[in-house]
C-alpha cells in the first residue's frame, strides 16, 4: 500500500519551491551562523569582564552581569518580540530578518558567556598566582594560561548549546522571517502535505545542525588529543 | 644593606593580623629558612614579599631599592628578580614540563628563546627529569612536579628564591628527592628565603633560621643557636615539642 501523500513529494521539489527552500536554508544557516560567532566573540569578552577584578571594570562587570542573567531568564521569543516591537516604537526601520539577526546574537551572547565564564573559573586561582609572580600581565595570563585551559572545558557544552541553538532560530518565523520553519508553513499552505512538509524541514535542519556537531567534536578531541599525544 | 631587607611589616587578612612588625634580612648567597607553628605567618611572609599579598604597614627593600606594592612598575621591578616555588607547584596544566619552565623567561622576559631552552634542558636535567621535557604536569607525581617547579624558578635567573613549604604536600617517599635538589641549589650560592617543616633539611641547609610565632620573629639565629641553645622560651617550647614528635 503506498500512502497518498507520497505522491506530493515531487511537487514539493518543484523549481520554484527549490529556491523557496534553499533560500529557507541559508536564512537559517545565516541566523545560526551569526549567532554562534557573534556569541562566541562578544561572550568572550563578557565573560573575561565578568571574571575582572580590576577597579577600572567594575561598571562594564555589573552590566555584563545584568545583561547575561536577564537575557538567559527571558524566553527566546519574547526577547525577539521586545526588538521587533521596539524597533518599531523607537522609530528603526529595520528588516525582521535583521531584528532576527540582532535578537539570535544577543541570546547566543548571554548563554555562550555563561558557558565560558563558567570554563575560567575552573581554574585554580594559585596557577593565576604563579603567572603574576613571573610578571604575565593580565592579558598574557590569559592567553597563555586562562584560555588554553578553559578550551576544552567550554568547547563540548558550547557546541551542544548551538545545536540547541540553531532549533531555537525556528522562532524567528513568529516575525516573519523566511526562514525553514516559515517555509514549512508556506508549503503547508499551499496545500502540500504537511507530514511531508515538515519532514523536509527535519531532514534540512539535521543537515544544517549536523556539521555544527561534528566541527564541535573534532575540536574537542584535538585539543584533548593535543594535550596527550 | 642586606639583599633583601625587610623592616617593620605588617599584613592582615580582614581583622586578622598575621604579621606584626616583621624584621628579617637576607644578604646575597644566603640560605635563610623560616620554622614556626602553622598560622604564624611563615607563607604569608612569602606571599606579601612576592606581592601576592598587600602589607598594610612596614618596608621591603629588595637589592637597595624599597618595593612599593601599590605601585605596578616598581613590584614588576621586584618580581624581575625573585622567583617562588609553591607548596602546590602550580605548574601550568596547559603546557609541557618543557614549556613551563620556559614560558616565562622567553615570553615575558624577552630572552633568547634557544639559549633558554638549553638551560632549561640543562636544568630539568639536573633535577633528573631530563628525559621528562614533554609530558604534561598531569603525568607526573607531586615530587617530579616539584622539581619541574624548582627548575622553572631558576630558570628565571631569580637573584633570591623564596620556597613555601615545598615538601608539605608530598608523599614521605618524594619528600627527600626534592630536598636533595635544594641542598644541590644552596651550594650554588644562591639567595633563599626557606619556610619548612622538615627540621633536619633546615637545620642541614640553612645559614640562620628565624622562628616565628605570632606574626613575629621571635628568634634569629645559626641552626646551631635555634637547635640547640634556643634564646627565648617560644623557641626553646617549639624545638622541644618538634624534637620529641621526631622531625
Amino acid at each position: 500500500m503506498s500512502p497518498d501523500f507520497l505522491s506530493d513529494l515531487p511537487k514539493l521539489f518543484t523549481f520554484y519551491n527549490i529556491l523557496l527552500w534553499g533560500e529557507a536554508a541559508l536564512t537559517t544557516l545565516l541566523l545560526s551562523a551569526v549567532g554562534c560567532i557573534i556569541g562566541m566573540i562578544v561572550g568572550f569578552v563578557l565573560a573575561i569582564a565578568r571574571q575582572s577584578r580590576r577597579r577600572a571594570l567594575i561598571p562594564a562587570r555589573i552590566l555584563s552581569g545584568l545583561f547575561v542573567e536577564i537575557v538567559r531568564r527571558v524566553p527566546f521569543l519574547i526577547t525577539l518580540m521586545l526588538f521587533f516591537f521596539g524597533a518599531q516604537v523607537l522609530g528603526f526601520d529595520l528588516a525582521p530578518l535583521t531584528i532576527a539577526l540582532i535578537a539570535t546574537s544577543v541570546i547566543s551572547t548571554a548563554f555562550v558567556s555563561e558557558i565560558i565564564r563558567g570554563g575560567l573559573e575552573t581554574l585554580k586561582p594559585a596557577q593565576l598566582e604563579a603567572a603574576a609572580v613571573m610578571n604575565f600581565t593580565p592579558l598574557q595570563t590569559l592567553r597563555l594560561v586562562s584560555i588554553p585551559q578553559a578550551l576544552p572545558i567550554v568547547i563540548p557544552p558550547i557546541f551542544g548549546y548551538f545545536v540547541l541553538f540553531i532549533k531555537d532560530t525556528a522562532l524567528a518565523s513568529q516575525v516573519g522571517v523566511l526562514e525553514l520553519t516559515q517555509a514549512g508553513k508556506i508549503m503547508t499552505t499551499k496545500g502540500h502535505s504537511a507530514f511531508l512538509v515538515y519532514a523536509v524541514v527535519l531532514a534540512l535542519y539535521f543537515i544544517v545542525s549536523y556539521p555544527l556537531a561534528r566541527l564541535g567534536g573534532y575540536l574537542e578531541n584535538r585539543l584533548v588529543l593535543s594535550r596527550h599525544s | 644593606m642586606s639583599f633583601l631587607d625587610i623592616h617593620d611589616l605588617g599584613a592582615r587578612y580582614g581583622s586578622l593580623r598575621v604579621l606584626d612588625g616583621i624584621d628579617l634580612s637576607v644578604e646575597q648567597g644566603e640560605v635563610v629558612s623560616l620554622i614556626g607553628p602553622s598560622g604564624s605567618g611563615k607563607s604569608t611572609l612569602l606571599k606579601v614579599i612576592t606581592g601576592l599579598m598587600k602589607p598594610d604597614r612596614g618596608r621591603v627593600t629588595l637589592a637597595g631599592a624599597a618595593v612599593d606594592y601599590s605601585n605596578r612598575k616598581s613590584l614588576k621591578a621586584a618580581r624581575d628578580r625573585l622567583a617562588i616555588v609553591f607548596q602546590q607547584y602550580n605548574l601550568f596544566g596547559n603546557m609541557t614540563v618543557l614549556r613551563n619552565v620556559t614560558v616565562a623567561p622567553t615570553t615575558i622576559k624577552k630572552r633568547n628563546r634557544r639559549q633558554v631552552e638549553e638551560k632549561a634542558r640543562e636544568l630539568l636535567d639536573r633535577v633528573g627529569l631530563g628525559d621528562k621535557l614533554h609530558v604534561y604536569p598531569d603525568q607526573l607525581s607531586g615530587g617530579q612536579q616539584q622539581r619541574v617547579a624548582i627548575a622553572r624558578a631558576l630558570c628565571l635567573e631569580p637573584e633570591i628564591l623564596l620556597l613555601d613549604e615545598v615538601t608539605s604536600a608530598l608523599d614521605p617517599e618524594r619528600v627527600s628527592e626534592v630536598l636533595d635538589t635544594i641542598r644541590l641549589l644552596a651550594k650554588d650560592n644562591i639567595a633563599m628565603l626557606i619556610v619548612s617543616h622538615e627540621m633536619s633539611f633546615v637545620r642541614d641547609v640553612s645559614h640562620r633560621i628565624a622562628f616565628m610565632a605570632d606574626g613575629r620573629v621571635q628568634e634569629i639565629g645559626s641552626p646551631e643557636q635555634i637547635f640547640d641553645n634556643p634564646q627565648t622560651d617560644r623557641t626553646r617550647d617549639f624545638v622541644g615539642r618538634i624534637s620529641r614528635v621526631g622531625h
